[in-house]
């Protein structure tokens, strides 16, 4: 049972818990699931300067939420503590493509030929860590939502905004995938 | 004894409820990051399985998550069901405008979220799995997001 629970959760049980997040929030305090206006959060913090979208009492409208984007990085390391992801079960194609690309680390989570300090300084490193966050951030400002707020409150609300922001994810998905990765390496 | 003090200091007890209230979304986040770590929706060899149709795990997670949000909010709506210290739940509609900014803005998400593996819920998980360079990818996330705050005026929505 333990380690049942401890290995890779199957997708009946990680997308079905993935979901309840949304009724917990709204149960808990009529709060919408979305994680990325913690950025704008974050932002009218630091640096809300003159601009408008950053001028409001951020503790008001989001000390929730950054409490629950602090939970999710706890969560993380308690997770990692546990018993911490070795290698990631992807299918032999991917794994079969990513090598033809030049993926040649499979251990971990993510690459460590692309996600550690030392890969920053080169170029498929700066553009997956630094250019990808910059994009991440931008974009999700723009759309108004991530996969959480989009993709999976949004869609469950049927709202057709979100629709349309979920085929704009996956438009720049594929084109990041099939045409950005292969010139990087 | 708890009366007595919660009416002599109304403000504290107000207070302490509102901490308690926050410390639930700090554990629901815990619950969040053990959930986004053990799915490995996180990793971003997933995401790259995802975006090569190589694997029906992530659609089967993000679609059964939606189904169960979607079935929850449906019930939620039609029981009437309030929150746990009984305000009215109500789901605003997003504003649909021109749409445009959920095409436009959705496709420049989607081009960060296949390079770094790593929607924003994602970029903290990671950090706390010990993939400490996500740091940078969320101080860029920032940056991102504070550029939009400039240009917003100017860009269509």
């Amino acid at each position: 049972m333990v380690a049942s629970i401890a290995s890779p959760w199957p997708w009946y049980l990680a997308g079905p818990v993935i979901g309840l997040f949304v009724p917990a929030l709204l149960i808990l305090g009529n709060k919408m699931f979305g994680v990325s206006s913690n950025l704008r959060h974050l932002c009218s913090a630091i640096l809300p300067g003159k601009l408008d979208y950053f001028r409001y009492d951020w503790k008001r409208t989001g000390l929730w939420n950054l409490l629950f984007v602090a939970g999710i990085l706890v969560g993380g390391f308690l997770a990692s503590h546990w018993e911490g992801t070795q290698y990631v079960a992807i299918s032999g194609q991917t794994r079969f493509a990513l090598t033809r690309l030049g993926i040649h680390d499979f251990f971990g989570l993510a690459p460590r030929e692309l996600f550690t300090w030392s890969a920053l300084l080169t170029l498929k490193g700066f553009v997956c860590v630094i250019l990808g966050g910059f994009l991440v951030g931008f974009g999700t400002a723009y759309a108004g939502g991530c996969t959480s707020g989009h993709a999976i409150s949004g869609l469950a609300d049927l709202q057709l905004s979100s629709l349309i922001a979920v085929v704009g994810f996956f438009a720049g998905g594929l084109v990041a995938t099939y045409f950005i990765l292969p010139l990087l390496f | 004894m708890s009366t007595e003090l919660s009416c002599e200091q109304p403000t504290e007890q107000a207070r302490s409820q509102i901490g308690i209230g926050l410390l639930a979304y700090f554990l629901l986040g815990i619950g969040f990051g053990i959930t986004l770590t053990k799915s490995e929706v996180i990793s971003w060899f997933r995401i790259q399985e995802m975006f090569r149709f190589q694997s029906p795990r992530m659609y089967e997670i993000i679609g059964s998550a939606v189904v169960v949000a979607a079935i929850s909010v449906a019930l939620i709506k039609k029981l009437g069901l309030k929150t746990v210290s009984g305000e009215p739940i109500t789901i605003p509609p997003k504003n649909l405008g021109h749409g445009i900014r959920y095409a436009v803005g959705g496709t420049i998400f989607g081009l960060g979220w296949a390079l770094t593996g790593a929607c924003p819920a994602p970029l903290f998980a990671l950090l706390g799995n010990g993939v400490t360079v996500m740091i940078v990818a969320i101080g860029s996330a920032l940056a991102g997001t504070w550029l939009y705050g400039f240009l917003r005026p100017k860009l269509p929505h």
